[in-house]
């Protein structure tokens, strides 16, 4: 209740902003307005809200629910026990096997600005102190499109699991089959649903949960093969782009098409989970499948 | 029609002219025409030879092409279609049945684009619906039971994007088949015999073997959606198709597929019977009988055959 009043302390937050202001004032060509980054328009209800406080609450929008987008990093530090995760398999790279003009270069560029190595960060560690194998989707990597890397790392993952006798939780985030890998990453969802195939018959749990955007060839693998099959309120989830199924089809397409709780109302998912339950939601599952 | 067709259609034309107007002027122009038609004659020996990747894709996709339903009367004998998902209704895109390959009980998938537009229309232009993926899995379960070996024949531009897919789950339906098939404990043979695209084609290979005809193509993506997702441009499909690598010849040397079956004479759709009699003796060469015997290695080597595909670095 404390954060939800400070929204109405305006004049709090126009001291900040001029504060900003004359740290700045120095550069030539800087236009006088609030300095970027500091606040942005929610994309759900149109209230401006205050960045700092967005990330407080994990993304969420206090005013509307709006669930932004969490990077690999955020997403383990909000479901695992703080110091518990361990990453496998990160010395993975992809290769051009193509030769396609300009992959490599994409490549380096977003491994320099999400720091992470591909589109998936896989590893294991705890949630409320059980032990489980994780796979996080970045969708900042490539839109977490599936290469032969994160084809591989999803592998190893259930392998891993089937080994240490441990549940599988994937957080799905993704726009698909990685193009520049042409049929190398098609083969992808294939060995995917191959090692899903083996864990499944060993008698593993496995768990997906569906996040903003989860489309294409990731949907038509490994996000719809869960035991359990969650998703985040408002997540985009669904096989063909939007624009390819109007386009191709010339339909027009209804309010709230391919979301999760379009998914959940057609019966493809269990459950839809606030990011603020997901953790004890994802624990109670655990618990219930010793 | 190929580039090339049109101009040996046109060549052919002219020639036809120039008698005409010989004729009419009575003049002898018979060592021109004879230059011409020997031209010709190269023209139409080499139409098939050297194709560029869009050639082979628009091959791939004429209508003259021959479907699923075309080579299955040739090849099997006393073909049953057996219809529907038992959950939601019948999906004309995709046939199945029983019939026999020599004296061997088999069951026959294949992915059916219409022979003219009516019929395009009724099989939804080849795009399986998720009820087409569940009837080809509830078949392929029913061979499994019966032991008999499964022959799939792949030809869909994609499967459907639409609405009703998306309603009913095209994701899982494409997923399910991906696990279960990998799974099957009865042999599989799979072959490409026209345009493979994309999941709706995979959801159906997933198999001991993928054959492509000479001339087929097998993509993550039509070049058309692949040159519009990467450069906003799907105008410029002709150099998509020449980086993706979609011919059978190039996904041979990748180590994807593992057969390359050689069409007649100008390709599949010049001699149907020719065709029908190349995949039919290739079929019987399989050694089914001994695949169903020790089952669990077969499907032991489908697996480790999906699970080592890929291009990565490890260090």
């Amino acid at each position: 209740m404390f954060k939800i009043k400070q929204i109405f302390k305006k004049p709090r937050y126009l001291v900040l902003e001029q504060n900003k202001l004359q740290a700045t004032q120095g550069e030539e060509n800087d236009p006088p307005s609030i300095p970027n980054g500091l606040w942005k328009k929610c994309v759900g209800c149109g209230e401006t809200i205050y960045n700092k406080e967005l990330c407080q609450h994990n993304k969420v929008c206090i005013s509307c629910g709006h669930h932004y987008r969490l990077n690999a990093g955020e997403r383990i530090e909000l479901i695992m026990d703080t110091g518990t995760f361990k990453g496998i398999n990160s010395h993975l790279t992809s290769v051009n096997p193509l030769a396609f003009n300009g992959y490599d270069h994409k490549l380096t560029a977003s491994k320099d600005r999400t720091e992470l190595s591909e589109a998936v960060v896989t590893g294991y560690g705890k949630i409320h102190g059980k032990d489980t194998v994780l796979a996080v989707m970045d969708s900042n990597f490539m839109m977490g499109s599936m290469g032969s890397v994160v084809g591989e790392k999803i592998a190893r993952t259930f392998e891993f699991a089937t080994s240490k006798q441990m549940p599988v939780i994937i957080f799905t985030a993704s726009g698909g089959a990685r193009m520049q890998e042409g049929m190398f990453s098609l083969m992808q969802m294939a060995k995917t649903s191959a090692a899903i195939a083996r864990y499944d018959k060993a008698g593993g749990l496995y768990i997906t949960v569906l996040t903003d955007p989860t489309t294409g060839g990731v949907t038509a693998s490994f996000a719809m093969l869960g035991d359990i099959i969650l998703a985040e309120p408002g997540a985009l989830i669904g096989f063909a782009g939007k624009r390819v199924g109007e386009q191709t089809i010339k339909q027009k397409l209804p309010e709230g098409f391919q979301t999760a709780e379009f998914l959940l109302e057609h019966g493809f998912i269990d459950k839809i989970v606030a990011r603020n339950h997901l953790k004890l939601t994802l624990s109670r599952l655990l618990k219930l499948h010793n | 029609m190929l580039e090339r067709e049109k101009d040996i259609a046109e060549l052919s034309v002219k020639i036809e002219d120039l008698r005409k107007f010989a004729q009419d002027k009575k003049t002898d122009f018979s060592a021109e025409i004879k230059v011409l038609e020997a031209k010709l004659a190269k023209m139409k020996a080499e139409v098939i030879v050297n194709l560029s990747p869009m050639d082979k894709l628009t091959l791939s996709r004429m209508i003259e092409r021959p479907t699923a339903l075309d080579y299955i009367e040739r090849i099997f004998e006393g073909f049953i279609e057996l219809h529907g998902d038992r959950k939601f209704r019948d999906d004309p895109s995709i046939v199945g049945g029983i019939a026999r390959l020599g004296d061997l009980p088999v069951t026959i998938i294949g992915q059916q684009k219409g022979r003219n537009t009516k019929e395009n229309v009724r099989r939804n232009f080849g795009m399986p619906n998720p009820e087409g993926f569940r009837k080809a899995l509830r078949l392929m379960k029913q061979a499994e039971k019966f032991r008999r070996p499964v022959i799939c024949f792949i030809d869909p531009p994609g499967a459907d994007p639409g609405l009703g897919a998306e309603e009913r789950g095209q994701g899982e339906a494409i997923a399910r088949n991906l696990m279960e098939l990998v799974g099957l404990r009865t042999p599989i043979i799979s072959i490409v015999i026209g345009e493979g695209g994309s999941g709706g084609a995979l959801a159906l290979s997933v198999a001991d073997e993928i054959w492509m005809l000479e001339h087929s193509v097998y993509a993550i993506l039509s070049p058309e959606g692949f040159a519009s997702i990467l450069w906003k441009d799907a105008s410029r499909a002709k150099e998509a198709a020449q980086l993706m690598k979609i011919t059978a010849q190039d996904l041979k040397e990748m180590g994807l597929i593992d057969r390359i079956l050689p069409e007649p004479p100008g390709g599949a759709h010049k001699d149907l019977d020719g065709m029908a009699k190349i995949i039919k003796e290739s079929l019987l060469q399989v050694p089914f009988k001994t695949m169903s015997e020790k089952i669990a290695e077969v499907v032991d080597q489908r697996y480790n055959k999906y699970r080592k595909i890929g291009a990565y670095l490890e260090c």
